[in-house]
């Protein structure tokens, strides 16, 4: 039988190569901050001996923050790809339908009302609830409609009650204290982030990230417009319940972690994208991968440059986000 | 081979009754054409038989089971559906977009086998379009991103296709393309259903005619029979220059009455 050149070597040695550069930037997070750790000691603090002290950043502050860096930018550029596929819009990003920003709203509540102080697990409990809130308020806005233009109305309409909210919050915040409190967490940071956060993000980001890679073949056949895909065989709203379902419980996991950080989701899936052959379930994988990637390398940036008050995570996605997705664009602007 | 059965079909849009208690039968190995003015409820025909959207009262059949009771899949295993106007949403090769059509037979996440490969080869080689392979289908002309559709939906292996509207925006070389490869299917014992404008076209290449008006089925029959210059005028307000001889069948519409 005659070969088919594309189908057969589609770039396989991405996946790979994308958990190579996974392992390299996990190591670099884990020896890079303001104690520089070498490979030796990394490695005897892994085996268990060496200096307490070592052992302690190690498996206390450089772990669990790498962990939650991993995870959440895997789940924001697997939410970008996923929801770009869904809504056929290259400019859909894990914010488009309300998730991010209703997340957002718990955590500020909880930080707005002190009940974070309770324990350190209230303020992310109350974020993915918010998060699921919205999808609730999703489900009643565009539940039964069709095509993705009711969705991303109804998105930025839940996104936009939820973003008043944290206004609010704002406005009425008793003392400067807590308002700089909720904007420092609005910037995106993680920071200080311990294995409790690992085991609170972790579930969310699975179940989110499961739900989101079950349906690429659907959001292929996507690509040929509602018709096109239903006579494929596709349940369209099968696929949408489980898509925003994976939404709502991976970013709101995500979030509940690390904040708002912004641009992730919407540059990995378009950095990846040309490296593979364009079918949007081609760009789910890598783009968690890649996410995953970029965010812990945001992180360790974070951690080296000197900066007077402490950088905040979100910030630096979006000032290397920027300039590299423009760069992106141009040169591929012929596709679009 | 399947037939499809349209059993006093009739569909309501919004409350409003778009398609009448349509009964027809559609049968393997002849191609039938849909033909009828605009806003007739051709498309709405065509999606009711595709399943696309729910019959109001009456039934569509395949081979005696009624779709509506049909998943998703076994349906889309059964016909293919060629929409009217060739949309694509992601810049993709041609391959990979005729490779689509390989979804129904797929699980999630589950890759294309060997069968399937050669099942895209083989549409892609009827469609004339294995020299596109590596093309980006955003990027060809309109005549060779219809055939690469076509081969998309060819590539799904149903013994039924539905096409609507293939002819749309394609110059004269490329609708006889389309037209012929549309009979050709038909000739070697699929169910071959389309949707046309151009009657020309209709009378010369299908071997029963379907003209719907105003959500009915006015007439059903061969060309010879469907085509007359009363109906003409009753459907499309038009006059019209209807010769049938040979295999050169022409209706030219002269103007309005």
């Amino acid at each position: 039988m005659p070969e088919i050149p594309v189908l057969r070597a589609r770039n396989r040695a991405l996946i790979p190569l994308l958990l190579l550069g996974i392992a390299l930037v996990a190591i670099a997070s884990l020896m890079l901050g303001a104690v520089p750790i070498p490979t030796a000691r990394l490695l005897d603090a892994a085996l268990g001996h060496g200096d307490p002290v070592v052992r302690a950043i190690l498996l206390e502050l450089r772990l669990p923050r790498t962990l939650v860096a991993l995870m959440v930018g895997g789940m924001l550029g697997l939410a970008g790809a996923a929801l770009q596929g869904y809504l056929r819009n290259p400019l859909a990003e894990p914010s488009v339908l309300g998730a991010s920003n209703s997340a957002a709203l718990g955590a500020v509540a909880a930080i707005y009302f002190g009940i974070g102080d309770y324990s350190p697990a209230v303020l992310p409990v109350l974020s993915i609830l918010a998060a699921l809130a919205s999808l609730a308020l999703l489900f009643v806005l565009a539940g039964r409609a069709e095509g993705p233009l009711a969705l991303i109305l109804a998105g930025i309409a839940v996104s936009t009650l939820a973003g008043a909210g944290i206004s609010l919050a704002l406005n009425l915040s008793p003392n400067p204290f807590a308002a700089m409190e909720i904007m420092a967490w609005l910037l995106g940071s993680i920071e200080n982030r311990a294995m409790d956060h690992v085991w609170i993000a972790l579930p969310c980001i699975v179940g989110g990230a499961a739900l989101l890679l079950w349906d690429g073949r659907a959001l292929d056949a996507l690509s040929l417009g509602e018709d096109g895909a239903r006579s494929l065989g596709v349940d369209l709203a099968r696929t949408r319940a489980r898509l925003l379902l994976g939404v709502a419980i991976g970013v709101g996991g995500a979030v509940a972690v690390s904040g708002s950080v912004g641009f992730v989701g919407l540059i990995v899936p378009h950095l990846v994208r040309p490296l593979t052959d364009r079918s949007p379930s081609a760009v789910l994988l890598p783009s968690f991968l890649g996410g995953a990637a970029l965010l812990t390398g945001a992180d360790i940036l974070v951690r080296l440059i000197p900066t007077a008050g402490e950088l905040k995570l979100g910030v630096v996605t979006a000032f290397l986000g920027v300039p590299v997705f423009l760069v992106h664009l141009l040169k591929e602007r012929r596709l679009w | 081979m399947v037939t499809v059965t349209l059993n006093g079909l009739s569909v309501d849009l919004r409350d409003r009754a778009v398609l009448h208690g349509i009964s027809a039968t559609l049968r393997p190995g002849e191609l039938t054409g849909i033909i009828g003015p605009n806003g007739a409820g051709k498309s709405t025909l065509v999606r009711a038989l595709l399943g696309l959207i729910p019959a109001t009262r009456g039934a569509v059949e395949i081979d005696g089971h009624d779709i509506a009771r049909m998943t998703p899949k076994a349906l889309a295993r059964l016909v293919s559906y060629l929409p009217q106007g060739q949309a694509l949403h992601w810049p993709l090769s041609v391959e990979r977009l005729v490779a689509l059509g390989r979804l129904p037979g797929l699980g999630p996440m589950s890759r294309l086998g060997a069968d399937d490969l050669a099942a895209v080869h083989a549409a892609m080689k009827r469609a004339d379009v294995l020299h596109l392979a590596g093309r980006t289908a955003t990027e060809l002309s309109g005549g060779e991103r219809a055939r690469v559709m076509l081969a998309r939906a060819l590539a799904v292996g149903a013994p039924g296709l539905v096409a609507d509207e293939p002819l749309a925006a394609l110059d004269p070389g490329h609708q006889i393309d389309v037209m012929e490869l549309l009979a050709a299917e038909a000739n070697s014992g699929a169910l071959v259903v389309t949707v046309l404008h151009d009657l020309t076209m209709a009378a010369r290449y299908c071997k029963r005619l379907l003209l719907v008006d105003r959500g009915m089925l006015v007439a059903q029959g061969s060309p010879q029979e469907v085509l007359t210059s009363d109906r003409l005028r009753a459907v499309y307000g038009v006059t019209g220059r209807i010769e049938f001889g040979g295999g050169s069948a022409m209706v030219v519409p002269l103007e309005r009455v």
